[in-house]
């Protein structure tokens, strides 16, 4: 019997987006097809890694995820360097934990500076991601847009109750917003149309469905995230042909399972290979839903992962 | 495609005899469709009508058993491309290989993991399905001897593996009580390794060159009567072998392209020499399509993400899940030692209960039914209020266990903290944090 592979004729791509500037600008997004079905359409742009440095000194990490930073970890500066020298990031994530204000709660000026200072240090595009405080992130966010203007740096996470703020300082400064939504795509459509309404550009905008970890609502996440690239690329949903960010780290890195040691519960195995292991399965699983972007935390899992898109690009 | 009520009420005698308990033969081909009957229910169906509208109904990925007795493992019977289309249906089974290469002890440790490595989580028992046992020195009888000993150790379906017929056969002999899945029927051997399925009453897998192959090994294994079959596509390239995964599902479930409508086994041991690697192939394969895959170890850090990713892909996506509306006891509590209460939405509860065990402060955690939803939809839905929540703590036993009367909520419920008050008067409420991660801090404040 001869056999025709079915194919789907996809309407809709997804909006090819650039960040940062310069000859170290990163373009995302792009693709015809579902993640990795080459044999029926194009992936111009594969998934991205981008690497987290936190501005102050985390107190809570696993020993595994401290370990190749432990040089550098009180300084943002030094370590984003590291994350590019020495393991070759092509995206920086500073995600800004000093100005929680049920945390360190240190001051906008205070934590711009340290912004600056680190987009400053490194050639790559940056990522600044906020702590979904309204008040606190348009603040910090809005200094820190002003200070940088035309860097194209990502600010996020934008969310319904402050896209205003946020979204006209991307405009104002020539920024890229992160639409940040609670893992449900009409409330994701309608922040997308609510940012367009208020004039932030087609090429300005992310999309970040809210992550949820292994085990801990990853596949609600996924599902969303299926759901989305349906509707840009077989509906032609333009209001969703956007590409997609997934801040992986700071959530699998922090669950139970991933701080254990070896001895509190040896059926889980190695600590440090169970911790790589759990932020790579959810980074696989997301690859597979459609991101763009991961977020990720530790040198060896974005080796691995960087291996698999590979693997998984490569057909023949 | 499945039939339609029409259709299927044309194949029907159309007597309105009502035997099979709906009134007329229209309304029992309406629910025949909807999949609310079973065609058995119907005395008078001609034997041919019957042999149309079973092949019509069956699943676009038919069913295959791997087992015997209390261990069967069952995959196929997929429906759908997406999840958030309809569940999937028999998740993805785990195998882990041994072969007569490796040494007793590597196939001990293997085997013993494979009975040890099991996690309670959300009230399921999370564990690998299978163990595949392959000859690679092709002497049929090491490979008897090593599948007994297998049979010994482990109850479970078992998949056997060999390149040569003689041996294929010793081994699936030794294992016919299991049912085993016998591998691999290929272009070479396609007709004996069938006769022997057939002869053992078992599933067996076709391992073809690519999809063109595949589709003739199986159309010539359903010629034969067999309808229990598995297909390695023969690929070992993360790429390639991913794209027929996808291929393969889409052809049975769009097209119901019934010789590519079968469960598929896939050899991520086969496709690096890197566990971790070997993992997130495995994790592929997981969210799209595998029936099985089969590892070439088990560690609590390589099955652990795997058992629980598959637990993900395979929950419903309607329902929201629910753990156990009960106390725990987190960090050995005593009279004196704090009691929480929350919803029992699993995420909901596997943070707030990771984050106090996190603080190391002996606590009490109230998980009170609200139907799997979070705290603030629980709230919006009128299931975590105050005059829910009073009645619950009070008819909940918390008041035996401890000498004091404080009540720590969330505090995303602070508002009704007032309205707490009035239902437990003889208690102090004390609003806690909004997150989770802020437990610990807090609850060490609390106990100072």
């Amino acid at each position: 019997m001869a056999f025709d592979i079915p194919k789907i004729d996809y309407s809709g791509k997804i909006r090819e987006i650039t960040l940062g500037s310069g000859d170290k600008a990163v373009k995302v997004g792009g693709a015809s097809c579902f993640p990795f079905y080459l044999f029926e359409g194009k992936m111009p742009n594969l998934p991205k890694i981008s690497m987290e440095v936190w501005d102050y000194q985390p107190d809570d990490w696993a020993e595994a995820a401290v370990e190749p930073f432990k040089d550098v970890i009180g300084d943002p500066v030094a370590w984003a360097k590291k994350c590019v020298n020495e393991y070759g990031a092509e995206l920086i994530t500073l995600q800004l934990k000093s100005i929680d204000p049920n945390g360190l709660n240190r001051s906008a000026k205070e934590a711009a500076e340290i912004a600056v200072k680190v987009i400053d240090a490194v050639s790559v595009p940056v990522i600044l991601w906020g702590v979904a405080n309204h008040e606190k992130d348009t603040e910090v966010l809005r200094l820190i847009a002003e200070k940088c203007e035309g860097k194209r740096l990502s600010l996020g996470p934008v969310e319904e109750g402050d896209y205003k703020q946020i979204g006209a300082g991307a405009i104002a400064y020539k920024h890229l917003v992160i639409a940040s939504s609670p893992i449900d795509i009409n409330l994701a459509k309608q922040l997308n149309i609510l940012l367009g309404n208020l004039g932030v550009g087609e090429g300005q905008i992310l999309v970040d469905p809210t992550t949820g970890a292994l085990g801990y609502g990853l596949e609600y996440t996924y599902s969303v995230m299926e759901r989305d690239r349906m509707a840009a690329l077989t509906q032609e949903d333009e209001k969703l042909q956007y590409p997609i960010i997934c801040n992986v780290g700071v959530e699998t890195w922090k669950i139970k399972e991933s701080k254990l040691k070896e001895q509190e519960d040896p059926k889980l195995g190695d600590a440090k290979k169970r911790g790589i292991m759990i932020e790579c399965v959810t980074a696989m699983s997301l690859l597979m839903a459609g991101a763009d972007i991961l977020i990720m935390r530790h040198p060896e899992s974005i080796t691995l992962i960087k291996k698999m898109i590979k693997d998984l690009s490569s057909p023949e | 495609m499945a039939l339609t009520g029409i259709e299927i009420f044309k194949l029907l005698p159309k007597t309105n005899c009502a035997d099979c308990g709906v009134p007329t033969c229209l309304a029992f081909a309406m629910k025949l469709a909807a999949g609310q009957a079973e065609l058995a229910s119907c005395p008078h169906v001609s034997a041919e009508s019957k042999a149309k509208l079973d092949t019509a109904s069956a699943p676009p990925v038919l069913p295959v058993t791997i087992g015997s007795g209390d261990s069967i493992f069952k995959t196929g019977a997929e429906t759908v491309l997406f999840r958030h289309e309809k569940t999937f249906v028999n998740p993805t089974g785990l195998a882990v290989l041994v072969t007569d290469k490796m040494s007793d002890a590597d196939v001990d440790k293997r085997l013993k993991n494979f009975n040890d490595l099991h996690y309670d989580r959300v009230g399921m028992m999370l564990k690998s399905d299978l163990v595949a046992v392959k000859s690679e020195s092709g002497d049929a009888a090491a490979f008897e001897k090593l599948v007994n000993k297998v049979k010994g150790a482990v109850k479970c379906g078992l998949i056997i593996m060999s390149d040569k017929f003689e041996t294929l056969q010793a081994g699936a002999k030794a294992a016919a009580d299991r049912k085993p899945l016998l591998y691999a029927a290929t272009k070479d051997n396609v007709d004996k390794v069938g006769n022997l399925a057939k002869e053992l009453k078992c599933s067996v897998a076709v391992k073809g060159n690519g999809l063109d192959e595949v589709i003739e090994l199986t159309t010539k294994l359903t010629g034969m009567g067999l309808k229990e079959i598995v297909i390695d596509t023969g690929s070992r390239k993360l790429g390639k072998a991913f794209e027929e995964q996808v291929i393969m599902r889409r052809a049975a479930i769009k097209k119901l392209f019934r010789p590519l409508g079968f469960p598929t086994i896939t050899f991520p041991c086969e496709m690096t020499d890197n566990l971790m690697e070997e993992t997130l192939i495995a994790s592929a394969f997981i969210a799209k399509y595998a029936g099985i895959v089969v590892l070439s170890d088990l560690q609590g850090h390589s099955i652990f993400p795997l058992l629980v990713e598959r637990m993900n892909i395979y929950t419903d996506p309607q329902r929201p899940m629910a753990t156990e509306s009960k106390i725990y006891e987190i960090n050995n509590p005593n009279e004196n030692s704090p009691v929480l209460v929350t919803t029992n939405f699993s995420l909901t509860y596997f943070i707030v209960s990771g984050e106090i065990e996190g603080s190391r402060v002996p606590s009490w955690l109230l998980v009170m039914d609200c139907e799997g939803l979070s705290v603030l939809t629980a709230w919006a839905a009128g299931k975590f209020v105050a005059d829910a929540i009073g009645p619950f703590v009070k008819k909940s036993g918390i008041t035996e266990k401890i000498k004091h009367r404080k009540l720590i909520i969330p505090g995303y419920s602070a508002n009704i903290s007032g309205e707490l008050e009035e239902e437990l008067p003889d208690w102090k409420i004390t609003i806690g944090p909004r997150e989770a991660a802020h437990i610990p801090a807090f609850l060490k404040e609390f106990v100072k």
